[in-house]
């Protein structure tokens, strides 16, 4: 490939202990592709997710956005650059409603002095809320309800759209559809093309396989916290996969 | 009471909103049926005494008595609503106090030159303990409960250090006419209780209409989700703890003004007074709900209750079993509700967070 990719990592390595959490880990996704990031429990998938989206203090290693090096020194510093994430525990506030979550740390000032004051326009934000959640096809019943009464399907929903919204550059999604029944599945995978077609690149965290497979231009499998092999998606099998994940097919490749 | 009603009473909601949201405000806030309560209260005295429980007279009295505690519970309001505790407000008021008088003592005379000097120093007083509350907090991460109890301690024998533990009885005339027993010109109105209420409208905008209000929610219900949207959740609580403190200046002036001493033994149980009133008022102890106007609805109950308890003839003593009984009651409906809200979700339960203490859901 001769495209240079929007978000690039080499030789990422961090330790907590004695474990080496990513062992020299490189990793790259291109704008408007989706990714596929596996790996057995542990390889290092959720770690490597963090240090990408400024989570994550690294012990070594570069990581470079849109061809240029760059330090991620916190979440919104990566959210600035246009990264984003969907968190496996969804991190919404489950107080806060659909909106405000929405929104929450980017709140839309009313004009004037108001603003300033730190008054919100509230009327704008549930509107363009309303409109994300609309474009997902998500169901969300409530904009003035607190998220932590809703369904988990319904809070999928409100942390994608989130993301979607605010994702310029790379979206992280870890394990969205961990938590979901068949239709929503469904909906996440298809809003997944979606966001791909505007042009981000997606970054798609699963341990379902035929997911994996359905949805993604690129696989990416994890082991011991390395990069251990890199697939098209169209010319790979869920066994060889496997192999790769679990080391079956050591030898076999690379 | 009705000048309260002006508070917004739900987290951050926008006046624009639908009628099933608007049932779901009436049922479910616990400000409200906790505003029934008091409600019943009253026309229970009302009952019992017509002559006088009801009149002006003895209503002014309960709001001029819960003034100082409200200016109180509007910062604890913002802290019990973070998920934190602050221990520390009845001796930061006792601290300011102090400080305050002896610095008036040293100016001499009694004019405002010498109150306003008086007022700035227990405020400023007061923004140090609470920013040191804050500091600690949330950068040197030791739990609210210790670091307050810490300052509790801190705050009032620093007081005593400085006093020798003998009280001080010269206040400027100034304070103690106006602010301390004094009305706004041409009402019977309580000084102190405007001042209180203004404070109050203020800080239940700010609560429940700005962005910092909003962020005191975020932080309160999911500090994780806070910080990884960019909240900056360390600033956020100091600015919060430092606030409790600030108005706990107030409090300390508005204190010394209406009672013209120090009072350095008065205070050991206002914290726990405040606390109670911010809880029965339907503030969560494990953060992200709360509303100033219970708060204030939390206040008028014990102060109702020991005001009419005296003039119905029962022993006042009674009063602290029944706020006792209230406080117990006000948390079991919070642990129900929070109960009710993990199990209408399908994934996983947000009910991490334990407290002080056993709970079983």
């Amino acid at each position: 490939m001769t495209t240079i990719p929007v978000l690039e990592a080499r030789g990422l390595t961090r330790s907590f202990g004695n474990v080496r959490a990513l062992d020299c880990v490189d990793f790259d996704v291109n704008a408007g592709e989706v990714v596929a990031l596996i790996g057995d429990n542990g390889a290092g998938k959720s770690t490597l997710v963090k240090a990408l989206s400024g989570n994550l203090a690294l012990d070594s290693g570069k990581i470079l956005f849109a061809g240029g090096e760059v330090e991620l020194t916190s979440p919104s510093h990566a959210s600035s650059l246009g990264i984003e994430t969907v968190y496996q525990d969804l991190a919404l506030a489950p107080h806060l409603n659909a909106a405000q979550n929405m929104f929450l740390g980017r709140e839309i000032p009313k004009p004037g002095f108001q603003g300033r004051l730190g008054f919100m326009d509230n009327r704008t934000m549930r509107a363009k809320s309303r409109e994300a959640f609309d474009e997902l096809g998500a169901t969300v019943r409530s904009l003035s309800d607190p998220v932590g009464s809703m369904s988990g399907g319904q809070k999928q929903a409100i942390a994608i759209a989130r993301a979607v919204a605010w994702a310029k550059g790379v979206i992280f999604l870890d394990e969205p559809t961990a938590a979901l029944g068949v239709v929503q599945t469904k909906n996440v995978l298809e809003t997944i093309r979606r966001v791909r077609d505007k042009g981000v690149g997606v970054v798609f965290i699963s341990h379902s396989m035929p997911h994996v497979i359905d949805v993604a231009d690129r696989v990416q499998v994890l082991r011991l916290g390395r990069r251990v092999a890199t697939y098209e998606a169209k010319k790979t099998t869920v066994e060889e996969l496997v192999g790769a994940m679990t080391g079956a097919l050591d030898g076999a490749h690379s | 009471m009705t000048t309260t009603e002006a508070v917004p009473r739900t987290a951050g909601t926008a006046p624009e909103i639908s009628r099933a949201h608007t049932l779901r405000q009436v049922l479910h806030v616990q400000s409200f049926q906790i505003l029934l309560v008091l409600m019943v209260i009253f026309l229970a005295f009302t009952a019992l005494a017509p002559d006088v429980f009801p009149t002006w007279g003895n209503v002014r009295q309960i709001i001029q008595n819960v003034s100082i505690l409200g200016v109180l519970g509007i910062g604890m309001t913002f802290v019990i609503v973070t998920s934190g505790i602050d221990l520390s407000v009845g001796s930061n008021l006792v601290f300011s106090g102090v400080v305050a008088a002896k610095v008036m003592q040293a100016m001499g005379d009694s004019g405002w030159e010498t109150a306003i000097v008086g007022i700035l120093v227990a405020v400023g007083c007061g923004l140090g303990w609470g920013l040191l509350n804050g500091v600690l907090i949330a950068k040197a991460k030791v739990p609210p409960l210790i670091v307050t109890l810490g300052t509790l301690g801190g705050a009032l024998g620093l007081a005593q250090v400085i006093t020798g533990g003998v009280d001080i009885r010269e206040v400027p005339a100034v304070l103690q006419d106006t602010i301390g027993y004094g009305n706004v010109p041409g009402t019977t109105w309580p000084t102190i209780s405007l001042i209180a209420m203004v404070l109050i409208l203020i800080f239940g905008t700010v609560l429940h209409r700005t962005r910092f209000g909003l962020y005191t929610f975020a932080v309160g219900s999911n500090e994780e989700s806070a910080r990884r949207v960019g909240v900056k959740v360390d600033r956020q609580l100091i600015s919060i703890y430092a606030l409790s403190g600030g108005l706990a200046g107030v409090a300390g002036i508005l204190s010394l003004s209406q009672y013209g001493t120090t009072a350095i033994a008065g205070q050991s149980a206002t914290n726990l007074n405040v606390i109670a009133a911010v809880v029965i008022g339907g503030t969560s102890l494990f953060g992200g709900v709360g509303t100033i106007f219970g708060t204030v609805i939390g206040l008028f109950i014990p102060a109702v209750l020991q005001n009419g308890f005296v003039i119905v003839g029962i022993q006042p003593f009674w009063q602290q079993v029944a706020v006792g009984a209230v406080l117990v009651l006000a948390v079991y409906v919070d642990q129900r509700r929070r109960a009710a809200a993990a199990r209408g979700q399908s994934a996983k339960p947000d009910g991490k967070k334990k407290l002080y203490g056993r709970r079983s859901n």
